[in-house]
């Protein structure tokens, strides 16, 4: 069966910020409304709405439920949820396109990343039995990943501090970006170690944010945008979560999804990689195989803004931002989830 | 136009209130082994994984499938997770027959799991929301006044519900995976069960159990080279509406009749209760038995209760509902929408064993969740559509 | 730990501290249980009154909910449990009649306690009131009143509204 033809043909971001005193419906509200308006389409053109969150970003059960009320789901509507990031849930509403039940879904996601310590949240993730009691940070096991690579001469501390200041810089152009800088190579060389060999600006900035784009099939996706970021290739692959089991110096699930997802077919522009840390932006080029003319995360990446649970569809937003306004032809999009880069899910987005 | 997709393979485990013989892994893998060996492949040959688990404060582990790749041998493959509250069974066995009709994976493992033995599901679910009034206790509390409000309007005598619990709970003697293994059951004894949640009794209520179910899906091309029996689905529908508003119909939620009768609509049913052989129906309190036939359009608004009375969902009667002994008789959260979506593939294949409907052709899966608000349905055949 | 059947069992729990937010738009809310009074919000689409104004939106309009409007303090019951069952962290002494209360003036029913009377005698469409804690007790919460109680008022018929939320 042929596939349909599925494009992105409007996006809504909140600018971040942390410690939001907003209600998850509180910030949904605004930026869906902001997008359907943008994209000049009602609720009841949506043939189906899908959402990405997590329980354990908010600390309740069903905290996606209230999510409900902020899209107006009456009447009743075709709708889905995943416990996992937004880019996920756009790969669902993908599929659900791809069935040909509907030509239009709008999927969305949030992420309060400061409400809690989400170091330790996101270190629940891993082994209940043998290594979550043993309480490893997030961060310390993106550490232990880090020197790793290190060690095996796969990436440099230059490299890194290269990844941050390129990504702190970018950031003053974008408005959802949190943390900025003008920091030389040199001066973000010379800051302390947090994590060893982790230095501050080599980990994400937590914040709270959210994000929604439409996604439309063939005629009406001309319709609805001037330029629609067309869906080539899409594609999600998992690796083991067993530290001593997999090769912490690459990334196999990110270089399949890469490849099925056709990545290697063209020149790819503009890449928004979704690296919470600065070597894993270095691990998915090398992965990918993404050349010195890509242009890496323009918008800053998560380095710079890191919406748990949004930041996947963040760079969705980002890369088909960066066609809707011609500055890109083939654009790549990229979402992590788990432990170490885990899994990852990876997109490639043409212009017409 | 989509592709076509079967069930060639059902797997669940012994559901029990505590698996402590197995780990969240053990529970996962021992229903994964019995769908692929039903379905006669090996996990090699399985392209893709749709997983579906309710709250994960149930286990406290956060996204567990990130965990669980290891057990599913999914190395180098696509996992995917879904989370739709109590429908969550049923609408990842929907997302995942979608991968198939969409034309994007030929085989597809799809599995619901819950092992609330593992947390508190009392605490998990009922975290009490600061500046709220914490007085109601659990899923009960929370159903237990919307069945007075069906009571109330459709003039139901008190033991309706405690027929349906007697009902479900004997149909579970005849499935050895059940939870429940109470043979002994009459009314009588039945209606001297405490008052829980007034309404509702004790034997109304379902087991707290861990569990799982796996299908294996494929689509057509390999589906008829593949030897076996299966059940085809003829269609699937989800519905979503929000928790609260004001005036909202919540005995028979408006979501709950959309659903329906999309699916009735896209698999070309005209008379549910005449052209559906049997039912595997989300009913977690009894009262929802006659709830359910009214909102899904099997029974006449008010009437369904008559149906319960009159026998017409026990196993011989005209529409058989819950032979499995439903989530009345076992219920492992994330997994129950798919048992129920599982048991009405293997009635339609013939594997349904002891609580076999004789001839059973089209059956219909049902879950809901949230406050009453998230439904998701799929129709399965012995034949193609 | 526990041993049976040659097992070694272990409960490991696990905590994690969150700060939580009510929101903005559910202060004047808060505030006005913290001055012995019911502040619901209405709709700026349907005109409908939300209390307690759930996220401070209608979720059927998707509207952000607009001027605050004063409710109650009498209510009638639209429908009730009796709860017998004891669960963890349960604070009220069994058996209990948890009511779905239509405060007089609100759009939108809420739950809370009613005592002062057998719990076979509640009833759909029965007018009650609340009783406050006392003053130096209140806070933020709609645990400021301690329950409701019947007023003795003739009941109110209920219509469509009896099941609904």
């Amino acid at each position: 069966m042929a596939l349909r033809d599925i494009a992105i043909v409007g996006t809504a971001q909140r600018p971040s910020e942390v410690n939001s005193t907003f209600t998850s419906v509180e910030i949904l509200l605004p930026v869906i409304q902001q997008l359907l308006d943008k994209v000049g389409i009602e609720r009841s053109d949506i043939g189906f709405w899908c959402h990405g969150s997590c329980d354990y970003m908010s600390g309740q059960p069903f905290s996606f439920v209230a999510a409900v009320d902020a899209i107006g789901a009456w009447p009743p509507i075709i709708e889905s949820h995943v416990e996992a990031d937004g880019a996920f849930a756009l790969y669902e509403a993908w599929v659900k396109i791809q069935t040909g039940e509907v030509d239009v879904a709008l999927v969305f996601s949030n992420g309060k990343s400061t409400s809690g310590p989400i170091d330790q949240i996101l270190s629940l993730q891993t082994d209940p039995y043998m290594v979550a009691p043993l309480k490893p940070g997030f961060d310390a096991l993106a550490a232990l990943q880090a020197r790793a690579c290190l060690e095996a001469g796969v990436v440099t501390e230059r490299q890194m501090a290269e990844v941050a200041a390129r990504s702190r810089r970018d950031a003053h152009n974008n408005t959802i970006a949190f943390t900025k800088g003008n920091e030389s190579v040199d001066d973000l060389l010379a800051m302390p170690y947090t994590l060893n060999p982790l230095r501050a600006h080599d980990c994400a900035t937590p914040v709270d944010g959210c994000n929604a784009v439409v996604l439309a099939a063939g005629d009406v996706a001309r319709r609805l945008a001037e330029r629609p970021a067309w869906i080539r290739g899409i594609d999600h692959r998992i690796d083991t979560q067993r530290l001593g089991a997999r090769s912490m110096i690459e990334s196999s699930s990110a270089a399949i999804a890469a490849q099925k997802a056709g990545v290697a077919k063209d020149r790819i522009d503009v890449a928004e990689l979704h690296a919470p840390y600065t070597h894993q932006e270095l691990l998915l080029r090398n992965a990918m195989g993404l050349s010195e003319s890509t242009h890496i995360n323009p918008s800053g990446g998560a380095l710079v803004a890191n919406p748990a649970m949004a930041a996947g569809l963040a760079r969705f937003a980002e890369a088909a931002e960066s066609i809707f306004a011609g500055a890109a032809d083939r654009v790549l999009a990229h979402c992590t989830s788990g432990p170490m880069l885990q899994q990852n899910l990876v997109c490639v987005m043409e212009g017409e | 136009m989509a592709e076509l997709c079967a069930v060639v393979g059902v797997g669940q485990t012994k559901h029990a209130a505590c698996r402590a013989d197995v780990s969240i892994a053990g529970l996962v893998r021992e229903a994964v082994d019995r769908a692929l060996a039903d379905a006669n492949i090996t996990i090699a040959d399985v392209d893709a994984i749709v997983i579906g688990k309710a709250p994960d404060s149930l286990e406290g582990v956060a996204m567990p499938e990130l965990w669980l790749a290891d057990a599913l041998a999914a190395h180098g493959k696509p996992v995917f997770r879904v989370h739709t509250a109590g429908s969550v069974g049923g609408s990842t066995a929907i997302v995942a027959a979608q991968h198939v009709m969409a034309g994007i994976h030929g085989t597809v493992l799809t599995i619901g799991f819950e092992k609330q033995s593992d947390g508190n599901a009392m605490w998990a679910l009922s975290v009490p929301i600061p500046f709220g009034m914490p007085v109601h206790a659990g899923a009960g509390g929370y159903f237990s006044p919307i069945v007075r409000g069906y009571i109330g309007r459709s003039g139901a005598p008190k033991h309706i519900g405690a027929m349906v619990a007697v009902k479900d709970r004997t149909n579970a003697c005849k499935n050895p995976y059940a939870h429940l293994h109470e043979p002994d059951w009459t009314l009588e004894k039945a209606l001297e069960t405490p008052m829980l949640w007034d309404p509702i009794r004790f034997i109304e209520t379902c087991p707290s159990s861990d569990g799982a179910m796996a299908l294996v899906l494929m689509s057509e091309e390999r589906a008829d080279k593949h030897a076996g029996r299966k059940a085809w689905v003829h269609a699937t529908a989800m519905r979503s509406e929000p928790t609260a508003f004001a005036g909202r119909e919540q005995v028979s939620p408006v979501a709950g009749e959309m659903c329906a009768a999309d699916l009735w609509r896209k698999a070309g049913i005209k008379n549910p209760a005449e052209e559906i052989d049997v039912v595997e129906m989300y009913v977690p309190f009894a009262w929802f038995e006659p709830m359910w036939l009214e909102n899904l359009g099997f029974a006449p608004r008010n009437e369904g209760w008559r149906w319960v009375e009159d026998g017409i969902t026990e196993m011989g009667g005209s529409l058989p509902i819950n032979p499995s002994g439903g989530v009345l008789s076992s219920n492992p959260i994330g997994a129950s929408g798919m048992l129920r979506f599982g048991e009405a593939a293997m009635q339609v294949m013939g594997k349904a064993g002891e609580h076999q409907i004789d001839g059973a052709k089209k059956a219909v899966g049902h879950a809901y969740g949230g406050g009453s608000q998230f439904f998701a349905m799929w129709l399965v055949s012995s034949t193609k559509p | 730990m526990s041993e049976a059947d040659g097992l070694v069992r272990l409960r490991q729990p696990i905590g994690v501290t969150y700060n939580w937010s009510a929101g903005p738009n559910a202060t004047s809310h808060l505030a006005g249980l913290m001055n012995g009074k019911f502040v619901g919000k209405r709709c700026p689409s349907c005109a409908l009154v939300y209390f307690p104004p759930r996220n401070g939106v209608c979720p059927k309009c998707a509207k952000i909910l607009a001027g605050d409007v004063e409710v109650g303090p009498k209510g009638t019951i639209t429908t009730f449990c009796i709860v017998n069952v004891p669960f963890l962290g349960q604070k009220i002494k069994l058996p209990y009649v948890a009511a779905q209360i239509l405060l007089d003036g609100a759009d939108i029913s809420m739950q809370h306690l009613i005592q002062e009377c057998e719990a076979e005698d509640v009833r759909i469409g029965m007018r009650v009131e609340p009783v406050w804690k006392d003053k130096s007790e209140w806070g933020p919460s709609l645990e400021n009143i301690q329950h409701f109680r019947p007023t003795g008022e003739p009941d109110r018929v209920m219509g469509s509204e009896s099941g609904a939320s």
